[in-house]
């Protein structure tokens, strides 16, 4: 395989990751039975106020380098826990319907981006700088598309991997998978369902926030207006029913969608040769790829139609090719649970 | 209900103001943060809004599109729907209208027949991209916030694509906007003093009251309510919910349209990317705020529609960014949200009969979860 293709795949995986951490957090978040629609404004605040934290640093010279990034990291994992526990505490103390304060929080906290990034507009400041694993990185292929990366994106690789073992191979993932399938029964089991999800909305909106942090101190740094993030907390809220709440597949989702971004951006900068023969077409259009896939994702996992295409195939491979294309979301997503 | 009691009178008050009062509180320390005083904020918005009949005028050229799409909202909402595709059907609206405006060829002395049948495929290509969202909803499983936000989407790379190709001007084409439309096309102003369209205000004031009707007063409206209450029950006493939701989605929709007209056929005179502006998110806002009762909706989309305009003078008198308006704006409306459930749970005995809100807002489990 030729290095420039390896590059390419190697970027896709760098830009993808703000994409993958959102995705993952999402996910523990509706696996204890909450939604937290609020992703498109939270990454927005979380990354405006994670790189004003660090660029605030640096201007006062305080603090090294990756100092000053973890610190950004630090106040975006915490703007994202906050709003992430403000949907939390509505939906289980208020009673209040969790898709609504969502929603109000998506608005509220995009234009809170736009009001306090103002001052933060195209400027430079801190930058997460790349880290190539020693070893791995010769690894052929794999190296260089996985291993010479920064440090947030091993993070993610790890982050998948332990989400993943704790879901399906730990009793607190079990306890966790429970709280959010059938909340009764686990606190019949003696699970403090209320608490443990406080406690897995308030993880998962740190690690939105991480995302938001990963926009601005490395995959599209500093801040613009309108944020070079907007849409992709949709994105991400799509990808987790894509991945079907399973942190492989999610992954997988979140490379999808960066790929074919690469693929559109590398046409509407490059133009488009098949064959050697250069085509020609309104490229502004290819924009509307990523949500077109976003429909028929959700299409083939969450519709009808899959179910009735299903039919018609052998008995055989109907339950496989089943499970392999449906995804179902945790029975108690979005439900409230009293203890009573 | 207690509402003679003056103990639960005075709490009932008390959470009326409160969250008014806190989002002002944070508004007006955000402000300070920023380095600026909230009184001057206070007194620019003002004047942006109401300082002359010409502000005053720029209020209602807000007010207009925001009360027609609050009103379809609350006729999805009604059905259980979250129509956050609202925004991109004003913007469908808005593009059948502007294709109307530039290849319809009829001259001055017909204009109003020309409006009429401008405002007429706005609200087609409102219900066109409403039913898609309720297509993909009903018969194809897509749960309609997803629909609705990949649909707005898609309409803006569609708009940005005819700006930027088949509509582009003739002379320095760019991404900036389209020629201005033929003056016939364009809905007259009152008067230079007062810059608004009388026939689109008398257009928002029927369609308030023909919807209030139908929801209250028809089988229809009974219908949607039961659909929005339990979708189960509903199809088990008859009610034909598809087409029930679907048609929740076409009245949206076409309102949505109409308010997207007015966008390029008055506001801008040309079509721009991202004409909607913003207004089918507010409106939802606006609908939210008022747990769905459409009674309200002209009066407290006036109140943020003057937030809307008094905000663009932020930005000349303080060097200001406009976006305090929404911040305002989504502050008020998360704490009433908030206020009312803490007044549930500790106030139950000062809830009047119709607000228990549990039902009020589309229950979530309808949204996130859909049938097989």
């Amino acid at each position: 395989m030729n290095e420039e293709f390896l590059n390419t795949l190697g970027s896709i995986v760098g830009t993808a990751t703000p994409l993958v951490i959102a995705s993952l957090g999402e996910t523990i978040t509706e696996r204890a039975g909450v939604v937290n629609l609020s992703l498109d404004g939270s990454l927005a605040l979380a990354a405006v106020l994670g790189f004003a934290a660090a660029w605030t640093a640096q201007e006062a010279g305080v603090l090294n380098v990756p100092m000053q990034i973890a610190l950004g990291i630090a106040v975006a994992m915490l703007v994202g826990a906050l709003i992430a526990l403000l949907v939390g505490f509505s939906s289980i103390k208020l009673r209040r319907d969790q898709v609504a304060v969502g929603f109000v929080l998506t608005l509220l906290a995009a234009e809170l981006a736009r009001f306090l990034g103002a001052d933060f507009t195209r400027i430079p400041g801190p930058q997460i700088t790349r880290f190539n694993i020693p070893l791995l990185e010769q690894v052929p292929i794999l190296g260089p598309v996985f291993f010479q990366q920064n440090l947030l994106v091993y993070f993610s690789y790890l982050l998948m991997f332990g989400i993943w073992f704790w879901l399906f191979r730990s009793s607190g993932g079990l306890t966790l998978r429970a709280i959010g399938e059938r909340p009764e029964a686990a606190y019949a089991r003696g699970a403090h369902v209320q608490r443990l999800r406080y406690w897995y909305t308030f993880l998962g909106g740190a690690l939105v926030g991480l995302a938001g942090a990963a926009y601005s101190l490395n995959v599209k740094p500093g801040w613009s207006s309108p944020p070079a993030m907007q849409g992709d907390g949709w994105i991400a809220l799509a990808i987790v029913i894509f991945g079907g709440w399973h942190p492989f597949r999610v992954v997988l989702g979140a490379y999808l969608f960066a790929a074919l971004r690469a693929v559109s951006s590398n046409i509407q900068t490059n133009g488009l040769f098949i064959f050697g023969q250069e085509i020609s077409f309104p490229f502004v259009l290819l924009n509307a790829l990523p949500w077109l896939l976003m429909i028929v994702t959700l299409l083939i996992v969450s519709g009808g139609l899959t179910e009735r295409l299903l039919q018609y195939m052998p008995r055989a491979v109907q339950h496989r090719l089943r499970a392999f294309l449906r995804s179902d979301p945790p029975k108690a997503l979005g439900t409230r649970f009293e203890m009573e | 209900m207690n509402i003679g009691n003056p103990r639960a009178l005075a709490i009932r008050i008390a959470f009326l103001l409160l969250p008014i009062a806190i989002s002002l509180a944070i508004g007006a320390a955000l402000v300070i943060a920023v380095g600026r005083d909230p009184l001057e904020v206070v007194d620019a918005l003002w004047k942006g809004a109401f300082k002359d009949s010409r502000k005053l005028g720029g209020v209602v050229n807000f007010w207009i599109p925001l009360t027609l799409v609050s009103i379809g909202l609350v006729v999805t909402f009604r059905a259980g729907l979250w129509n956050i595709g609202v925004e991109g059907q004003m913007m469908m609206g808005a593009l059948f209208a502007s294709w109307g405006a530039q290849y319809i060829p009829l001259d001055e002395s017909l204009a109003p027949l020309l409006h009429l049948i401008l405002i007429a495929l706005a609200a087609i290509g409102g219900m066109f991209w409403g039913a898609v969202v309720g297509a993909l909803k009903i018969r194809l499983g897509v749960n309609e916030i997803f629909g609705g936000v990949a649909l707005n989407a898609l309409v803006n790379v569609i708009s940005i694509y005819l700006i930027s190709g088949p509509w582009q001007p003739r002379i320095g084409g760019s991404a900036q906007g389209t020629e201005p439309f033929p003056t016939p096309a364009l809905l007259p102003e009152f008067s230079a003093r007062f810059p608004t369209n009388l026939f689109m205000i008398a257009l928002v004031i029927a369609a308030f009251l023909i919807v209030m009707v139908m929801l209250n007063a028809t089988r229809w409206g009974l219908n949607l309510k039961a659909v929005g209450a339990n979708m189960r029950s509903a199809l088990l006493l008859g009610v034909a919910t598809e087409r029930t939701s679907m048609s929740a989605f076409l009245v949206c929709g076409a309102l949505a349209g109409i308010a997207g007209s007015y966008r390029v056929l008055f506001t801008f005179d040309n079509l721009r990317p991202l004409a909607s502006g913003g207004i089918g998110f507010l409106g939802l806002l606006v609908v939210l705020l008022l747990s769905i009762r459409l009674l309200w909706v002209p009066l407290i989309a006036f109140a943020f529609a003057a937030i809307l305009t008094g905000s663009t003078r932020l930005q000349i008198a303080l060097q200001l960014d406009s976006s305090l308006a929404g911040v305002l704006q989504g502050l008020l409306v998360l704490f009433v949200i908030l206020f009312h459930g803490v007044q549930e749970v500790f106030f139950p005995q000062t809830m009047a009969d119709d607000e228990t809100a549990e039902d009020s807002v589309p229950s979530v489990s309808s949204v996130v979860k859909e049938k097989p």
